[in-house]
């Protein structure tokens, strides 16, 4: 059994969605998750998909902690958690999570080429607050970019986000450092540390 | 396998891909040759990094395949890789093999992409194995993967046979822990080369000889079926028993926790003893397998009585409970276990739909993505395009609304040519890419100039394999395994086929692209038009990276919108005259390749020389 108190979460298998736009460092944040996951001692099973969708489309990844995990896909609307990367993946993806589930999102906005090339218009904030409102009340913003960029490296936002996930589900910082130390280069490590304690103050605060 | 002892397993967290590619080393696999395509990729891209081993892109699979066979035949173990689609390239090559046997292990790999994520259909290539008279190893998971890929050299060689291991999208790329070894296995060196004519040339006379060989075969597998490890009973609750295979053995476990399941590593031949024992302890069998009924339509074959659903499925074909088309997941599987009666209670309700139009991201050309300048101008032009398969594809999107087919890879020129030959009133042009010609894209320009269809080519050249991620091929000048070789020259290969007018240019020049091309229309002769630029994603194009600028000549005319880039958004400030939004360029996706630029009307983009002088100003 999965426990976080902070959360609270109780289940067999925790089940993390992530989503976001092809290149945006996704694929780092749910390698870190699933070694975090296998180093705390679960079964893991992490999935995404390759290929054409990463040219420039959405993305998501599956990513689930367990006793013993079977299928790698997480059924709509059973995400215990969603870490969205972009804005309006967060609103695309939204009915994947379960009731109460939780959603961090990165307050960064990337507009589709469909916008200028048609007469759909990119969300605002409030209605994107709004709509995820209405399938979980737990949504955590966090300004990812703005973080990194202070920090003097806009693509540390990923990390940003790991932070304020790990401060969500009531974690210590260290398990996580240890996995995020041993997959980013050492000249960037002390950067990436620094990002992920901004997370967490972030979701702290 | 036989491992020294103090070798200890350890777990490394691994994607199915990297498994087969760790299981194909730790088996003793010293060769390896396949062509890229998702979900199949890593595979080798992964066995390549490790020592002791060859690793190669052929052009095509088939050429793949008949190197792996040769290397088999030499009396090395080897593995070649495909997407399912690539199969049917190989298939030719799959029979012959199928006849004849190995020397030393030889493993093929399908990687099926069941809804086609990244595919233009979804072909069940079990249905190869079944063909063919060869076994199929279906995985579940990463440690399947390797385990199953050790297993597959070592039955090829005991029942000499080529080995089909099938994967599926979820299990090529989910990562799950893997016990992995440290060391190879140890082969003896391979012998002299066979002089086996009776059963290495098939000619007619020595492959009547074969086929009851390969029947004979085929039992002999069925019956090792019976006891093999690859298949095993979970007992549980026999009120309900699950004969499944691959990753449908998890959605399995998963819905039904205490279902009996028969768990099919070996999904051709089938032990029909094991079934029937199997059977005739339960309640009610079901068979839970993605796509094709292939192991339910073997199991009725036996006799075998399956459950009967209330409702059958909207297509029922021979499958009794779950969906014949797309992946399955717990959602869909559960769904169809209680519209069949098989759980209690109603489809479970999905949460409410999303209540906005959202603007949809599909894949997209990238920005400063070369092929973007000939599909404006295809588009432009109002010319019916045959296409082929890669990036380019994407020429499809509005925008650019500029392919009107696509079938497989290799098939553009043959069908422009088609249109030719049928007297279509449009001249068509059919476009291709560099690796995609390699594959088999040159026999249809061979076609067109034997045949003098008037046919126009363009090849668009960037420099790489880029949809599966950029993978080396007979252009770059670099292998697999990053040895220095040739580059195929496209223009020389172009002319030797007996195509004259034959014109190189750079990628990104609109005007050229579209005034050789309405030149060409003009004429009555084959021929190909290169374009040439690498992907704007390739570290070296990165470097070249210089966000372009909109001045305020802009008036909101919305040419440069046309080009569908990315990096080209609507402002939020509008024109004062005509109140329509403004152009804006998004510096950080935009790599300054100046297809905006040439087709702004009113100059309103600053081209790189322009950016540079204010910069320095």
């Amino acid at each position: 059994m999965i426990h976080f108190p902070k959360l609270n979460i109780n289940t067999e298998t925790l089940s993390i969605l992530l989503v976001g736009v092809g290149g945006q460092g996704t694929i780092l944040a749910s390698n870190v998750l699933a070694e975090l996951g296998l180093n705390l001692g679960y079964d893991v099973k992490k999935a995404e998909v390759h290929g054409m969708s990463q040219r420039g489309g959405s993305v998501i990844s599956h990513l689930r902690w367990g006793e013993t995990v079977y299928s790698p896909i997480i059924a709509q609307g059973q995400a215990d958690i969603m870490i969205a990367f972009e804005k309006l993946e967060a609103l695309r993806f939204i009915d994947q999570i379960r009731p109460g589930g939780f959603v961090v999102i990165n307050d960064q906005e990337i507009v589709p080429v469909t916008v200028s090339t048609s007469d759909v218009v990119y969300p605002d904030d409030q209605t994107i607050r709004e709509k995820i409102a209405e399938y979980t009340p737990n949504q955590y913003w966090v300004k990812g970019v703005a973080a990194a960029e202070a920090l003097g490296n806009a693509k540390a936002a990923n990390v940003v986000l790991l932070g304020a996930m790990s401060a969500m589900m009531g974690m210590d910082p260290e398990p996580w450092l240890d996995v995020i130390s041993s997959r980013v280069p050492a000249k960037y490590l002390d950067l990436n540390q620094q990002a992920f304690y901004k997370g967490r103050e972030a979701v702290e605060s | 396998m036989v491992l020294n002892e103090e070798y200890k397993p350890m777990k490394r967290l691994l994607s199915g891909n990297e498994a087969v590619a760790r299981g194909a080393w730790e088996a003793g696999c010293s060769v390896a040759s396949g062509y890229p395509g998702t979900p199949s990729t890593e595979i080798l891209e992964n066995f390549a990094r490790y020592p002791h081993v060859y690793a190669e892109w052929a052009p095509n699979e088939k050429v793949g395949l008949d190197s792996a066979i040769g290397a088999a035949y030499a009396g090395k173990r080897s593995i070649s890789t495909m997407k399912h689609v690539g199969l049917n390239v190989a298939a030719d090559s799959l029979f012959y093999v199928a006849e004849t046997g190995i020397e030393a292990g030889l493993v093929i790999v399908s990687a099926d992409d069941p809804s086609m994520h990244s595919s233009q259909n979804e072909q069940d290539n079990r249905q190869y194995a079944k063909f063919a008279r060869i076994p199929c190893f279906d995985p579940a998971d990463s440690q399947e993967a390797k385990d199953f890929t050790i297993a597959a050299f070592d039955l090829s060689e005991r029942f000499d046979t080529p080995v089909l291991l099938r994967l599926t999208t979820r299990v090529c790329h989910t990562s799950g822990p893997v016990e992995v070894f440290e060391q190879q296995q140890q082969l003896p060196e391979p012998g002299k080369y066979p002089r086996n004519i009776k059963k290495y040339v098939v000619i007619p006379a020595n492959a009547r000889q074969l086929h009851p060989v390969v029947e004979a075969r085929v039992q002999d597998l069925a019956k090792y079926a019976e006891t093999s490890p690859l298949n095993r009973v979970e007992w549980r609750d026999k009120k309900l028993g699950i004969i499944t295979g691959g990753i449908a053995y998890q959605y399995a476990r998963e819905v039904f926790p205490d279902a009996s399941v028969l768990k099919l590593g070996m999904v051709y031949p089938i032990p029909e003893k094991l079934i029937k024992d199997f059977a005739a302890q339960m309640d009610a069998v079901i068979v839970l397998e993605e796509l094709d009924p292939f192991i339910e339509d073997q199991v009725r074959a036996m006799g075998v009585t399956l459950f009967e659903p209330t409702t059958k499925p909207e297509f029922p074909l021979s499958k009794s409970v779950f969906p014949i088309f797309g992946e399955l997941n717990p959602l869909i599987v559960r769904n169809a276990a209680k519209a069949a009666g098989l759980l209690n209670g109603e489809a479970e309700e999905l949460p409410n739909a999303l209540q906005v139009e959202l603007p949809p991201r599909p894949p997209s050309l990238c920005p400063g993505c070369p092929h973007r300048s000939s599909f404006y101008v295809l588009n432009k032009l109002k010319i019916p395009v045959n296409g082929d398969i890669g990036c380019y594809t994407l020429g499809v999107a509005p925008p650019l609304n500029s392919i009107h087919t696509c079938g497989c890879m290799g098939a553009s020129i043959g069908v422009a040519h088609g249109a030719a030959i049928a007297g279509d009133k449009e001249r068509h042009v059919a476009v291709i890419g560099d690796s995609t010609f390699f594959h088999s894209g040159i026999q249809g320009l061979i076609n067109v100039a034997y045949n003098r269809s008037n046919t126009i080519t363009i090849i668009m050249d960037n420099r790489v394999t880029g949809m599966t991620g950029h993978q080396q091929n007979p252009g770059t000048g670099l292998t697999l395994q990053n040895r220095e070789t040739i580059e195929v020259d496209i223009e020389a290969m172009v002319r030797a086929c007996g195509i004259t007018k034959v014109l190189t240019v750079e990628a990104y020049d609109v005007d050229v692209i579209e005034k050789t091309l309405k030149q060409w229309m003009k004429e009555d002769e084959p021929a190909v038009l290169i374009t040439k630029e690498e992907c704007a994603l390739l570290p070296s194009a990165r470097k070249q990276y210089l966000p372009l600028e909109v001045t305020d000549q802009c008036n909101g005319c919305t040419v440069c919108f046309r080009i569908g880039c990315p990096a080209i958004l609507k402002s939020e400030e509008l024109d004062p005259k005509y109140n329509r939004s403004l152009a804006e360029i998004d510096a950080a996706l935009c790599t300054g390749c100046e297809i905006c630029a040439q087709v702004c009307p009113r100059d309103a983009i600053l081209f790189r020389d322009q950016v540079r002088a204010k910069q320095v100003n």
